[in-house]
């Protein structure tokens, strides 16, 4: 290994960028196939989809490693871009009085930078929004619901129920002998035996937090789309552009990249803004 | 096409020395020959200038037929000016009309250090060059004929292409980022295409770099802005070549 070039050189830092920006496009996808749980099912089948997704994002060992790995991706992305973009305006100490970029490249990759500093903003809300709820301050309710039978037992009636992790239902107890913890996981009373666990109903967060009964839910619904044709400008260029980084730029495989990338920077993000709108507009 | 005149006016950046600070100064200049050349017309400014007891304008130029990359000027917004694949030396006062203002700024880069006027030190490049853009010949008398080398056509063909560059800088001023990754790149290719270069292959390229980097040179991002102002059609290819060669000889070499 040369003396860390591959961590100093301006050549390693466009492999990290591409690197990094590539294993979030992956990312990208596996986030928005557990999204469209929130569309693609309604009702209560829906609710458990996504709920049942969410736990499984949240407990899968292997998902949890990746999730640290797109932690650091972005903060990594991030802030390698940030220097870059440091490093490139002391490279321009005084600019042309009269520039004509336009007549040699696109504007997305031209404004990569503002782009991305943007979809920080993005992420930083976004998690406030959900993630933080969810993983910190852990305050999104137990999936309950009650049952309706046609013929009205009071006692079903009364009574809430929660799904736990072997397919079924069980009662709520209102007992004195038992105790939840974390929210969803189910004890006995002084003990460390647990009866059963159930599901945080982070789907009921998100619905409300888009439906028309929220009152700053039209701000969400506009703030994620807006949001998302950020993303779209970023990817339209950085998607092709990280196979130039990383030495790929062949005759052959060029045409493909690009249509790849264009596709990929124009329906990812369309499928994740069509979630809130959908909500909103069905609320 | 019968040759017509035409009447402009110039916004030319003027600095004394790399100390002081410069401004854009207006110039008009009436009766410019569409036939001329660039250059030319600002050699008729410089008579005007010399005629008015003023000092006339520095800029950079030799060979004034597209080989050498000594001219250089950023015209309206664009290295080497509005036409494509030509040194601002091949570019003609056709490209213009009547009346037109034309911005003359230098090459910005803090690479290239304004030496006076439009006139900037590239010696950056010289540098980059020595550390690395050469084959080492050893005099021994018998040294085998190049022709003997079975080289792909191809390859050969790409060589040829990168080898075309003529080092003028266009690119590091064209760029946003002021990088000069397009020059640097077909250096690179120009010898890790041929079997005479690669035996020097890993060291070229990891001190080539380096020096791009020492010398404050920015990083490229991919904007192609370079590729469309190259005079000489250099493709960005090289750059990706670069990248490459760069990762083998950084995970090999050992250095
Ligand atoms: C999910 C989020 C993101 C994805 C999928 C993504 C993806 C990408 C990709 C694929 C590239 C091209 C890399 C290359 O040309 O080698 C790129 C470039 C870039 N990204 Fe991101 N990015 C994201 C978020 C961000 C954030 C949060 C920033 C923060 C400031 C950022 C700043 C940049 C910059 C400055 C570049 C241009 C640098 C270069 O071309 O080397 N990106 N991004
Ligand atoms: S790559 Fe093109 S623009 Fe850059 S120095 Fe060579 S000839 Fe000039
Ligand atoms: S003066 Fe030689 S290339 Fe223009």
């Amino acid at each position: 290994m040369s003396n860390s070039a591959l961590i100093k050189s301006s050549i390693a830092k466009k492999y990290w960028m591409a690197l990094t920006g590539l294993f979030l496009c992956t990312f990208l996808v596996g986030h928005l196939l557990g999204n469209l749980q929130l569309i693609m099912k309604t009702g209560e089948e829906g609710r458990r989809a996504f709920n049942e997704y969410a736990y499984f994002m949240g407990h899968n060992i292997f998902i949890k490693v990746l999730s640290y790995v797109t932690y650091a991706s972005i903060l990594f992305h991030a802030v390698d871009g940030i220097m870059l973009t440091i490093q490139n305006k002391k490279a321009r100490p005084v600019n042309y009085a009269y520039s004509n970029p336009s007549a040699n490249s696109s504007l997305p990759s031209r404004w990569m930078a503002v782009l991305g500093t943007l979809i920080l903003v993005f992420i930083a809300t976004h998690m406030a929004n959900f993630w933080w709820k969810m993983k910190i301050k852990e305050d999104v309710p137990l999936h309950t619901y009650k049952i309706e039978s046609e013929q009205q037992i009071p006692a079903l009636a009364q009574q809430t129920f929660y799904y736990t992790h072997v397919p079924t239902i069980q009662p709520l107890p209102k007992d004195e002998n038992s105790i939840m913890e974390k929210g969803t996981e189910l004890f006995i009373k002084g003990s460390n035996i647990k009866i059963g666990e159930g599901y945080r109903d982070l789907h009921t967060v998100v619905i409300q937090f888009f439906s028309k009964s929220n009152s700053s839910a039209l701000f969400g619904v506009l703030f994620y789309t807006i949001s998302m044709i950020v993303l779209g400008f970023h990817l339209w260029h950085g998607f092709a552009s990280a196979f130039q980084s990383l030495g790929v730029n062949h005759a052959k495989w060029n045409p493909l990249i690009k249509a790849l990338g264009k596709g990929f920077a124009v329906i990812v993000p369309l499928l994740f803004a069509i979630i809130p709108i959908l909500i909103y507009l069905k609320s | 096409m019968a040759a017509k005149t035409i009447n402009i006016t110039l916004k030319i950046w003027r600095q004394k020395n790399n100390k002081t600070k410069g401004s854009l100064e207006t110039y008009k200049l009436d009766n410019v020959s569409t036939d001329s050349s660039f250059l030319e017309m600002l050699d008729q400014l410089n008579e005007q200038l010399i005629n008015e007891q003023k000092d006339p304008v520095a800029f950079d130029h030799d060979c004034r037929e597209g080989i050498c990359g000594m001219c250089s000027l950023y015209i309206n917004g664009r290295a080497h000016g509005p036409d494509t694949g030509t040194t601002t030396c091949q570019l003609h006062m056709r490209m213009f009309n009547d009346g037109d203002t034309i911005y003359v700024e230098p090459w910005r880069s803090v690479a290239f250090p304004i030496v006076k006027d439009l006139v900037v030190d590239r010696s950056s490049f010289d540098r980059i060059q020595q550390a690395g853009g050469f084959v080492s010949v050893n005099t021994s008398g018998r040294t085998m004929d190049a022709n003997a080398i079975p080289i792909p056509k191809a390859d050969a063909d790409k060589a040829f292409e990168a080898a075309a560059c003529i080092g003028c800088g266009a690119c590091v001023a064209t760029c946003k980022n002021g990088s000069a990754m397009l020059f640097v790149g077909a250096k690179v290719s120009q010898y890790a295409l041929l079997p005479q270069g690669k035996v020097e292959a890993k060291d070229r390229v990891l001190n080539m770099v380096r020096q791009m980097d020492e010398e404050g040179f920015g990083n490229c991002t991919n904007t192609g802005a370079c590729e469309v102002e190259c005079p000489k059609g250099i493709s960005i290819e090289n750059i990706a070549r670069m990248n490459r060669e760069f990762l083998k000889a950084s995970l090999t070499s050992e250095k």
